[in-house]
């Protein structure tokens, strides 16, 4: 086609050219056939140059875009669902959980933390060369993400490095300290999140499906990163810190309804960015992404309170909205994997699953996971990790070719039934490193901040006053 | 001088308000309140944790008046008040010993 197009459009200019020669010399005419020839060349060396730079202005525009839809799902999505959860005491402090982890994460991840998740190509964990950001500019990283500037993919990565350790929050609020909290979080990102995004996400990383993993894990925008590890620590806090006072006889109700339904609804429409943004470019594949996130959230929230409704009696709101984000977690790693239908499949299935993980596993096995962190996004997780080992499809995903170029089969639905053992090693690694890592992190808090469990007194009175000074309504004033 | 309190179903309040500012007493202090007689509380779940709630909303009239005028201040709050359910509320009268009005010092009913 380009080379029609440069005969055409040579063949139009040398026309007059060649009418012109039968009144000047030959040697003239040579001249201005090499002359044009020359123009030809520059100006469309010029119209490549201009497509690619729409190409990356769409990409970069996306990104960007994503990159702030993934934060305001930390603040204030979670600081909105996750406050109006907990009683009315501690709505500042569990708000808290999530707005300073925007700061105190993103000064880890521009220092030591892009670089140990996205630097270099060993199976385990990067390196130092992006540390500092050095080399972290407007020219991008071809490896991870080529039409846009490094800078715009480290710093949408960094909302994921943000929203992550704010997710384990909902298992320790309302009985955690401040500042066991805060070293929590440093450590719990350099020795979990680094790690396992780099192992999934990073060149050379063990469970990357894209860059020369060992054990290929599709994990499209970090079921296994974000959720699994996050809800897999979040069991372990809640088992180490212990039941809240007075739990389960006293009455603990969520103070705030309205703020919660405000925060899921954030996060419904910010994860169109944490997913959709996770093509890392303005395409087809995201459009798939965002309409796949969009279904599983439908069909899990209907999946919960249908499930509700049955056994409970009444649909209830806290229902659909715990519905609609164990449907958002679930979709997340097969987001850019799995078709419509299957979205909704998997969607729904979320809701059902962990509908039972929080009325009745929890019930049964009497551990205090103040706002189910781990029933949504650990189980939810896990469920999504496999359910996208069934239904990845190369119809969707068309980014894995062998040698010779021809597409590879995905999933099972491709026949290719063994990537759900893929999936199974991916979330079995996930749980360990969570599992293990929080494991020494809290000890270590321990030791170094003498407890990591605030004094019973002060829970009692409530973590605003007792950690922070405030009251999060004053209705008198 | 006689305290009349009155706890009372909330959604009675207006039609209380207005009988009473009918019979010429427009000065009272109306708080919400929880509580309950013999009227049962409802459940309520979150997720799958089941609580008895059987604190109810009621709000509460507080009244000093004219010691003649105690009773027909009774009637017409009752008369008010009533659906003839279980949770209507109660009415209590206590003495008031003395009245006080801040802005002037008057005392007695003249500060009523």
């Amino acid at each position: 086609m380009k080379r029609l197009l440069k005969s055409l459009l040579l063949a139009s200019v040398s026309l007059p050219a060649c009418v012109f020669a039968q009144t000047t010399s030959a040697q003239t005419t040579l001249t201005q056939a090499t002359q044009s020839n020359l123009d030809l060349q520059t100006r469309l060396a010029a119209l490549e140059a201009a497509t690619k730079s729409a190409q990356s202005a769409g990409d970069n525009a996306w990104m960007l875009t994503s990159a702030a839809l993934v934060l305001m799902m930390t603040g204030p999505g979670l600081a909105l669902f996750y406050g109006g959860l907990v009683r009315r005491k501690n709505v500042l402090s569990t708000m808290m959980h999530s707005f300073i982890l925007m700061a105190v994460v993103t000064v880890i991840w521009a220092i030591v933390g892009y670089s140990l998740a996205f630097g270099g190509d060993s199976a385990f964990l990067g390196d130092f060369r992006f540390a500092f950001l050095h080399n972290v500019g407007s020219a991008p990283n071809p490896d991870y993400a080529p039409t846009i500037p490094q800078q715009t993919y480290m710093i949408y990565q960094l909302m994921f490095a943000i929203i992550t350790p704010a997710l384990i929050s909902g298992a320790f609020a309302e009985r955690m300290k401040f500042s066991a909290m805060l070293l929590f979080t440093v450590l719990w990102s350099l020795l979990v999140y680094f790690p396992m995004a780099h192992m999934v996400w990073g060149k050379g990383g063990l469970l990357n499906a894209s860059l020369g993993g060992r054990f290929p894990c599709f994990d499209f925008a970090g079921g296994t990163v974000v959720h699994i590890t996050s809800g897999v620590s979040a069991l372990i806090c809640a088992l180490y810190l212990g039941k809240r006072v007075g739990y389960p006889s006293e009455a603990m109700k969520p103070h705030n309804l309205v703020l919660s339904v405000i925060g899921a609804c954030l996060l419904w429409v910010g994860w169109f960015g944490f997913n959709a943004g996770s093509a890392v470019a303005a395409s087809g594949l995201a459009s798939s992404a965002f309409v796949a996130t969009h279904f599983g959230a439908a069909a899990a929230a209907l999946g919960w309170i249908l499930a509700e409704w049955l056994h409970n009696g009444k649909p209830s709101v806290l229902g659909a909205i715990s519905g609609c984000v164990a449907g958002l977690v679930a979709i997340t790693p097969a987001s850019g994997f799995v078709k419509p239908f299957p979205a909704l499949l998997i969607g729904f299935t979320a809701g059902l699953v962990c509908y039972c993980m929080v009325s009745m596993v929890k019930r049964k096995f009497g551990y205090d996971d103040a706002l189910d962190a781990f029933g949504v996004h650990g189980m939810g997780g896990t469920l999504g990790a496999l359910l996208t080992g069934i239904f990845a499809t190369n119809l969707v995903n068309d980014g894995f070719k062998d040698s010779a170029g021809r597409l590879l089969p995905l999933g099972l639905v491709d026949g290719r039934p063994s990537q759900v053992l893929n999936q199974a090693l991916g979330c079995a690694i996930s749980w360990g490193l969570a599992i293990v890592g929080t494991l020494v992190i809290l000890k270590i808090c321990d030791a170094l901040l003498g407890g990591v469990r605030v004094r019973k007194e002060h829970e009692i009175e409530g973590l605003d006053i007792s950690l922070h000074g405030e009251e999060g309504y004053i209705f008198e004033s | 001088m006689k305290k009349i309190e009155a706890i009372i179903q909330p959604f009675k309040l207006d039609e209380v308000k207005e009988a009473l500012k009918g019979i010429g007493i427009d000065g009272m202090t109306i708080s919400e309140v929880r509580g309950h007689g013999r009227q049962k509380g409802h459940k309520e779940v979150y997720r799958g944790q089941e609580y008895n709630v059987d604190l109810l909303p009621k709000v509460k009239l507080e009244m000093v008046v004219a010691e003649a005028r105690a009773d027909e201040v009774v009637r017409t709050l009752a008369g008010a008040a009533r659906t003839g359910k279980i949770g209507d509320g109660k009415i209590f009268i206590s003495e008031i010993a003395e009245a006080i009005r801040i802005r002037n010092d008057d005392r007695g009913e003249s500060a009523l």
